[in-house]
């Protein structure tokens, strides 16, 4: 029997796990959920009824990255608690592939978030329009959700199964994230000035772009070691 | 016994950082600009660039304990990321008196030497967390180096990055300092930068001995019936050379 | 923006603070260090001494 090309596997394990989403709901709205109300906490901690420039873009993505540290630790759980890594590790299939699988979701599950995150941070706290600077922050997205993603299926696999997975998750992510909200912010500030002016991204897409390919790279080596018991 | 050459190696450290400082406070010049204060620099900036290059050999031991599967290369590396940890407690501090100093606050943010070092103090503040959380001592290290390969990876990168980082556009004293000196004041930055290197190895290679030491004082035991297997085992967070027949 | 010279007898405390965290720190690390190779040297010499002391019939394996 042919062992399962690559793709396919990947394509199976990513829609597994998003079918059991879908069915469950256990991740997705609570992080939406908890994106918004983030942005609440935001009004009432700096005390403002509007954002723009460089703050806007902080509020955003701050909100964004914890948003994302919630689903980090969600990916793996179901594998840890009910011997999905066992079952996949008995499998033909190329290790890497659940690393590649894994960041797919994480991009999957960022997306739905920002669906609902960015109308509600335009709505509740955004100065500027945000439809005239959505083209720029489509690629800063992109970008940005890639390294969040990355690091993220590395960084889950490593502390899911540990025993304190709940902090170490988010206390691994976070310095290794820093990187990646320098650039999407230092890239979404200026799409976000008022009165808004034309905005370069700079060279922020260069450093972003070489940072998730460095990491996807290191993680997708690295991956293998964190499966082997 | 274990250890040979650490005696020497010490008295030549301790030696070198002698001379270090007498040349510091006595040979070196008084910077023109900064005064007295600048002193500080032979003493923060050699520390981080040996922290740092600490934190990427640990990554490069990891890579060798992957490969090989030596648990030596685990003890290798975990003591070089506990040393630089240790230095990079002084770097912060340091950097933080000098940062006192020279523009009134404890903490500048237009630093980026500074805020990338604390950056990446923070990623290896978690790595002892990260090992006591894990009890098997085979996954521990394993774990343990594919954490210190992506955060020594993650060292130089991140010094880039915050580097571009638009606040840091304006002069940086920092850089300026460690990169044009003049001729007395460069001589004895390279000094202090290889004493600094040189107290590195020294304390690396102490705690590896007492690592061995440990090791066979808990290997005689188990021998002599003093201690058996089913004792309850410790939790810890450090790897053990108890497995392992010979010396580094 | 950078910052202009101190003169000595106010930058000289923090010159002095910043070695001396670094002396303090060291010599702490290198004094707990000392400490257990010390201790852990006296056992092994201890244990050493008493595998030469027993008997050999007693002596018993792992």
């Amino acid at each position: 029997m042919n062992p399962p090309h690559s793709t396919e596997v990947v394509r199976a394990l990513v829609v597994a796990q998003l079918r059991l989403e879908l069915r469950t709901f256990e991740s997705l709205p609570a992080m939406c959920l908890f994106a918004v109300t983030t942005f609440v906490l935001f009004h009432f901690g700096l005390n403002v009824d509007r954002v723009s420039s460089d703050l806007a873009s902080g509020v955003l993505w701050v909100t964004l990255l914890l948003a994302a540290l919630l689903g980090i630790n969600r990916i793996y759980v179901a594998d840890a608690e009910q011997g999905g890594f066992d079952a996949f590790l008995l499998s033909p299939a190329q290790r890497p592939t659940l690393f590649v699988a894994k960041t797919m979701v994480l991009l999957a599950y960022m997306a739905v978030v920002e669906v609902v995150a960015l109308p509600a941070f335009a709505i509740l706290l955004l100065e500027p329009s945000l439809w005239n600077a959505l083209p720029g922050l489509l690629g800063a997205l992109a970008l940005g959700n890639l390294g969040v993603a990355i690091i993220g299926a590395l960084v889950g696999a490593l502390a899911v199964r540990t025993q304190a997975r709940d902090l170490l998750g988010p206390l691994v992510s976070l310095p290794l994230l820093v990187p990646v909200l320098i650039g999407v912010a230092g890239w979404t500030a200026p799409l976000l000035h008022y009165p808004q002016a034309l905005a370069v991204a700079g060279r922020w897409p260069l450093v972003l772009a070489l940072y998730d390919g460095i990491f996807g790279l290191i993680a997708f080596a690295l991956f293998d070691f964190l499966l082997e018991d | 016994m274990y250890g040979k050459g650490l005696r020497p190696l010490s008295l030549l450290t301790a030696a070198s950082v002698a001379l270090t400082l007498a040349a510091v406070f006595f040979w070196a010049p008084n910077d023109a600009y900064l005064g007295f204060l600048q002193k500080i620099f032979y003493l923060h900036v050699p520390l981080a660039i040996v922290t740092l290059c600490g934190f990427v050999a640990a990554g490069l031991m990891a890579v060798a304990h992957l490969r090989t599967r030596d648990p030596r290369w685990d003890v290798r590396s975990y003591v070089a990321i506990h040393i630089s940890l240790i230095f990079g407690v002084v770097v912060l501090i340091s950097g933080s008196i000098w940062a006192r100093g020279a523009w009134g606050h404890w903490w500048v943010w237009n630093e980026p030497t500074l805020v990338s070092f604390l950056l990446v103090m923070l990623l290896y503040a978690t790595y002892q967390p990260l090992r006591f959380a894990i009890e098997d001592p085979e996954r521990q290290s394993r774990y343990a180096s594919v954490f210190a390969i992506t955060a020594g990876a993650f060292v130089p990168i991140n010094f880039a990055i915050v580097r571009l980082s638009p606040a840091f556009v304006h002069p940086r004293t920092l850089s300026n300092i460690s990169g044009n000196l003049p001729g007395r004041m460069q001589a004895v930055f390279y000094l202090a930068l290889a004493t600094a290197a040189l107290l590195w190895v020294t304390l690396w290679r102490f705690e590896m001995t007492a690592k061995h030491v440990a090791a066979q004082l808990r290997r005689l035991r188990k021998l002599l019936g003093e201690e058996t297997d089913d004792a309850p085992v410790r939790r810890s967070a450090a790897p053990s050379l108890t497995g392992v027949g010979s010396i580094s | 923006m950078i910052a202009s010279a101190l003169p000595l007898h106010t930058a000289g405390p923090y010159v002095a603070a910043a070695y001396i965290a670094f002396f303090v720190i060291v010599l702490i690390y290198v004094a707990i260090m000392a400490s257990k190779l010390t201790r852990s040297e006296r056992a092994l010499t201890e244990l050493t001494e008493q595998v030469e002391q027993r008997p050999r019939a007693s002596d018993e394996g792992p």
